[in-house]
């Protein structure tokens, strides 16, 4: 029985394993060939370089204009979550504490929103925003806060359930205002919910290309996606350069990945079970 | 002690606003939009259902939906199917290594659909070609040159993908199967085919709500992958339905027609989501 078990446990593990390189090969394919000469992929796309060479990222590095696509990249993820945290945690805050007809309105109002798929309304929403000169990167969070308001909200009242109102009302007895009491006790305590919201936004807003790219039209506004694409087109046939780029595109996420694993999934798993 | 008016108004407002500005009334204008030649600036001429009686025959259009529709059922299927197998592999008592493997398997999540796109445009073209002449396997032989290797392209990626977004879903269902009932049932002699049949497999039925939902509509609006795995070529023949929206609104220039496509879009996707849902609500309480 025991040896079943442990022969079960090892072939289970060698499927596991198996699986992980056919994940990985792809990542593993774009890495090597980005070290090699134009002529060395031509040649042997599936072995290791001959002599690797660092050129393609320098000049990658250089074609993406790397920091400020990684710099408006950041300022547009940062920015928007930063909104959307604090406004719809507020929201949260006051619909649930609230409860009655306006409240009740409002909620099923974020709610339906959920249902609109983007590119339904992404027509109108170019020409309104362009009617008020703000396709731009501040108007670029705006809509983000707008377009991921529904869930954030949805998330932040159900949090707010497991918060009892007779904390609130202490400390407006201590002599607290409302937005005291929100920001010094009910947004640390809506922490758990904070770090999903952030995660699910922060994946969309930086992966982000087809909005931006309705958006924003300065070449040094571009974001990371949006410089890639580009940055494609350009040298398509010319894939040393081209995986070069995608590595440096892609190692800022790894990185963060590596660090905070446990809390994207679980952000993941959260927002979706919910 | 309910707040006074004013802080209550005070609270909501910013996040009412962005909505409405947002989503609220680009979505009433889109209705509009649809009844009139419109040319994003101006409004240049009311044509009632004109829009809508053409879409039945603009030929890309329609191929552009079933197109859609073939994709996100093959979609759908694959990425359940893989999502709902891995997350049993890693929920087994496997040590620290389940980690990993789940580490590996959600990565392509945290990449965007550009990015994505690109990665298997240079697989499919160049190392899918170095396979075969390894091989001498001529199935790995000109691939998204025709519109069947475009198709099956597309689902190997959007399932490379999201496989391990839903395994993360379904993880979440198993680990809170109790313990309890699983040794019952193997004390009871049920084989672990039969307790995953009879005993887990009714219990996750709600991870199959969020799963088949989440996957049906994430197919259906995909447009990153599309764009830059295939741009929908060769001649138009992997154009998915949101692309071909796209190039009519900014491509052609026609807005109010492509604004039409968009209210249908928006049609399909509710559509789909009421009726999974009322489907798999009905099918869990019956479990």
């Amino acid at each position: 029985m025991k040896n079943k078990l442990r022969l079960h446990k090892y072939s289970m593990v060698l499927i596991g394993f198996l699986v992980s390189l056919i994940w990985i090969y792809p990542f593993y394919l774009v890495v090597t060939n980005s070290f090699k000469t134009k002529a060395d992929i031509f040649n042997s796309t599936l072995g290791l370089p001959k002599i690797p060479t660092m050129e393609n990222y320098s000049t990658a590095f250089i074609e993406l204009d790397f920091i400020h696509s990684f710099l408006n990249s950041f300022l547009v993820t940062a920015g928007s979550i930063l909104i959307i945290v604090i406004f719809t945690s507020m929201a949260g805050y006051a619909l649930s504490r609230n409860p009655g007809k306006t409240s009740s309105g409002i909620y099923f109002l974020f709610a339906v929103c959920m249902l609109i798929p983007f590119q339904s309304i992404m027509i109108p929403l170019v020409s309104l925003f362009g009617a008020m000169d703000m396709l731009n990167r501040t108007g670029l969070s705006i809509m983000y806060l707008g377009l991921g308001s529904s869930l954030a909200v949805f998330l932040y009242v159900g949090a707010m359930k497991g918060i009892p109102r007779a904390l609130d009302e202490a400390a407006i007895i201590d002599g607290c205002n409302r937005l005291q009491v929100y920001w010094y006790i009910i947004l640390p305590m809506l922490k758990p919910t904070t770090v999903t919201v952030i995660v699910l936004n922060a994946i969309w807003f930086w992966n982000d290309y087809l909005l931006p790219s309705l958006v924003i039209n300065k070449e040094g506004m571009y974001t990371i996606p949006l410089k890639t694409f580009y940055f494609f087109g350009e040298y398509s046939t010319q894939w040393h350069l081209a995986l070069a780029a995608l590595v440096i595109a892609i190692i800022p996420i790894i990185i963060l990945y590596v660090f905070l694993q446990k809390y994207i999934i679980n952000g993941i798993s959260d927002g979706a079970v919910k | 002690m309910n707040f006074t008016k004013r802080t209550y108004w005070l609270f909501l407002l910013p996040a009412l606003l962005a909505l409405l500005l947002v989503l609220i009334i680009p979505f009433v204008q889109g209705i509009y939009f649809s009844f009139t030649q419109y040319d994003g600036f101006h409004v240049n001429e009311f044509v009632g259902l004109d829009n809508y009686k053409r879409l039945f025959t603009d030929d890309q259009f329609v191929y552009s939906l079933w197109f859609t529709a073939g994709f996100s059922i093959a979609s759908v299927i694959g990425i359940n199917v893989i999502g709902l197998s891995l997350a049993l592999l890693v929920t087994q008592k496997l040590g620290k290594i389940s980690t990993v493997f789940r580490t590996v398997y959600f990565m392509p999540n945290l990449i965007g659909g550009i990015i994505l796109g690109f990665i298997w445009q240079f697989i499919f073209l160049k190392a899918f070609t170095g396979i075969a002449d390894w091989t001498g396997l001529e199935i790995f032989r000109g691939w998204l040159s025709n519109t069947e290797t475009g198709f099956w392209g597309l689902v190997i990626l959007f399932v490379w993908q999201m496989s391990g977004y839903i395994m993360v879903i379904y993880i979440s269902f198993l680990n809170n199967v109790p313990q309890e009932l699983m040794e019952a049932a193997t004390i009871d002699g049920a084989n672990s085919w039969q307790s995953f049949w009879k005993v887990k497999f009714p219990l996750i039925a709600p991870a199959f709500t969020v799963s088949l939902f989440l996957t049906l509509s994430n197919a259906f609006k995909v447009y990153d992958q599309n764009m830059a795995l295939t741009a929908g070529g060769p001649f138009g023949s992997t154009e998915m339905v949101t692309m071909n929206i796209y190039n009519t609104a900014f491509k052609v220039q026609e807005m109010g027609y492509a604004q039409a496509k968009a209210i249908i879009f928006l049609i399909i996707i509710t559509f789909i989501s009421v009726i999974q849902l009322y489907f798999t609500r009905r099918r869990e309480t019956e479990l």
